[in-house]
């Protein structure tokens, strides 16, 4: 019988890791958002000097990486593991960075969900004695992301007010077995939820019982409830698919109106930047942790915090299959101190 | 004709695609099969011949259009050529066209790259 | 378990935000009515001036016109237009050749046949593929009715 389960889906560490320090790029539209002064590093061009957009989203994760190492003062060869994904295909993004930064990869596809699932097992592997330190890495790219599953770049399209702009940006977080927090204390990982959303320009609302799903077995698992967290924050329901999710978990019993936000919503000002339902992707909650989160932890502006990243599980094969879209939301919590 | 009934019926084809789009589930690539079938089915009725005539290239130049060049040069190439022209025609009445795009499209690839939307 | 769905998609459809139908009709409207007075004006002005048939003028304006789309999709202003315009830079023949010159464009990197070449009627495909099918069953049925 596991000592550290809670519940149906929930972790417990009895050493809870520390992250140690993150690294967060992010692309030109990101770096004239309201987080602006938080990202490491504001790409001039979302080229990154490269000549794919494909290549520039790898580059991205290497050089998150990089920062994040800096900042520990380590080298690559002190990392275990590399915890990583990204939306692209066969996760090019993720696999040429790792083959140049030559660490052991463990490559995850979560969707939009990978920052999470990537802290999530990697803080197991922390708090199992299997690693010293360990990083988890994510990314997306807004170009690499139309032309992969929606529309080349100069085709006169209109989008829909319920689609959400993909969030050009890579973050990675180092998490050691010694360090000072803030500390990763519970998983809650997600089971993949779907309520029959086939509107593919709908993402938020597609997600949202996902992450419903996960925060309310959270809270059942561990006996917590909204109030203890200074700070509950899910990946990028958007602002459709936030409104929504507050709703379904008010229903539950959750009231989270005053401690409740997304990084979807976050990222970008949609009235001045036209991204209609707020920003996506994998990137999205990599880098709103890595650069706002995590300095809002460090600075003990907030003391506690419940991470949701969340994903949408679909590809164009089963969407043109008329397949709906089933999601999945992991959850982290984390806390600035530990007793 | 005058450019007044060439803007107007132009604008109108427009709008029904805007509301189509806008209204109901179907995409932009369902709602441009849609029209220029319909242009095909209309032509063949008769209805979209006056329409022509009436507007130039408001009835010419939306997708609609295209289906009528298909149609009219199949009829054509049916009268001309019998069964075979059913073929023929159609393709050979907009082969401008379907080459100059084929073209065009290849010629921009080499000059020009695409950019990322602000 | 269709009851949740179902409820669920009731939920969805109150959060949706509706689109500004008269706003994006008005524009279509305008850009599509536009750009339908350029080709006529393109038509007669190819008509009058090099002495061309009414047929001839109409299959050059069409090259014209695609000629415009594809340089204002190699430009990238072409998508700027769409985004306000909505239908009315669709719905034209220009909106054709954007279809078609965009994805060129786009798939470059991955080489000038695998890119460029095999995925250029990617978008455009479907209005090729039932355009000709129809003529072809309209030729067909105007023959036997014909006949």
């Amino acid at each position: 019988m596991s000592k550290k389960r809670l519940g149906n889906q929930t972790v417990r560490f009895v050493n809870p890791p520390s992250i140690i320090s993150t690294g967060s790029i992010v692309g030109p539209k990101e770096g004239m958002g309201p987080l602006k002064d938080y990202f490491d590093l504001i790409l001039d061009d979302d080229s990154f000097e490269l000549d794919s957009w494909e290549k520039a989203e790898s580059k991205m994760i290497k050089e998150a990486v990089k920062i994040s190492l800096g900042k520990a003062s380590l080298e690559a060869s002190d990392i275990s593991y590399m915890f990583g994904g990204d939306l692209l295909n066969q996760l090019i993004s993720t696999t040429f960075a790792a083959r140049d930064l030559n660490i052991p990869l463990f490559g995850l596809f979560g969707a939009c969900s990978t920052m999470t699932e990537a802290l999530s097992l990697g803080a197991m592997s922390i708090d199992g004695d299997f690693a010293d330190y360990v990083i988890a890495t994510t990314s997306s790219h807004f170009s690499t992301a139309e032309r992969q599953f929606r529309f080349p770049l100069e085709l006169g399209n209109q989008r829909k007010l319920t689609a959400q702009w993909t969030v050009t940006g890579a973050g990675a977080a180092i998490l050691s077995s010694t360090g000072g927090g803030p500390y990763i204390t519970h998983i809650t990982t997600g089971k993949v939820v779907d309520f029959g959303i086939s509107d593919v320009n709908n993402m938020g609302a597609a997600m949202a019982p996902a992450a419903v799903d996960t925060i309310k077995t959270h809270f059942l698992d561990t006996g917590l409830s909204p109030k203890d967290y200074d700070l509950i924050v899910t990946g990028d329901l958007g602002i459709i698919g936030s409104e929504i999710a507050l709703e379904m978990l008010v229903k539950e019993g959750f009231n989270m109106h005053k401690n409740y936000t997304d990084c979807g919503v976050e990222i970008f000002d949609h009235k001045i930047q036209d991204t209609h339902a707020g920003g996506s992707g994998p990137g999205c909650s990599a880098v709103v942790f890595t650069g706002y989160l995590y300095k809002l932890l460090l600075e003990k502006k907030i003391k506690s915090l419940l991470l949701v990243s969340t994903g949408a599980l679909l590809s164009t094969t089963s969407a043109q299959q008329g397949e709906s879209i089933p999601a999945i939301a992991h959850a982290v919590s984390i806390t600035s101190e530990y007793n | 004709m005058t450019y007044v009934y060439t803007f107007v019926v132009g604008g109108t084809i427009c709008v029904i695609g805007q509301l189509l789009m806008d209204g109901t589930k179907l995409t932009p690539a369902h709602v441009l099969v849609l029209f220029v079938t319909s242009g095909v089915v209309l032509t063949a009725l008769g209805i979209y011949e006056p329409l022509v005539e009436f507007a130039g290239a408001g009835a010419t130049i939306p997708l609609p259009g295209f289906g009528y060049s298909l149609a009219k040069g199949a009829i054509n190439g049916v009268k001309d050529k019998g069964l075979i022209g059913a073929f023929l025609g159609g393709v050979e009445a907009t082969s401008g066209g379907i080459a100059a795009a084929v073209v065009f499209g290849y010629l921009m690839a080499l000059l020009f790259s695409s950019k990322t939307k602000p | 378990m269709s009851n949740k769905k179902e409820s669920y998609r009731r939920l969805v459809e109150s959060k949706n935000p509706r689109p500004n139908y008269f706003k994006n009709s008005l524009w279509a409207f305008f850009v599509g009515g536009i750009i339908c007075i350029l080709g006529q004006f393109i038509h007669e002005t190819i008509e009058s001036r090099f002495d061309l048939s009414h047929l001839d003028a109409t299959n050059v304006t069409i090259l014209v016109m695609i000629f415009i789309g594809s340089l204002l999709t190699g430009l990238g202003i072409y998508d700027n237009i769409g985004k306000r315009a909505g239908a009315g830079s669709i719905i034209p023949i220009t909106g054709f050749a954007n279809s078609i010159v965009a994805p060129a464009m786009e798939f470059k990197k991955e080489g000038y046949v695998f890119g460029v070449a095999s995925r250029m009627f990617i978008l455009a495909g479907p209005v090729l593929v039932y355009g000709i099918t129809s003529s072809v069953l309209v030729g067909i049925i105007y023959y036997f009715i014909n006949k």
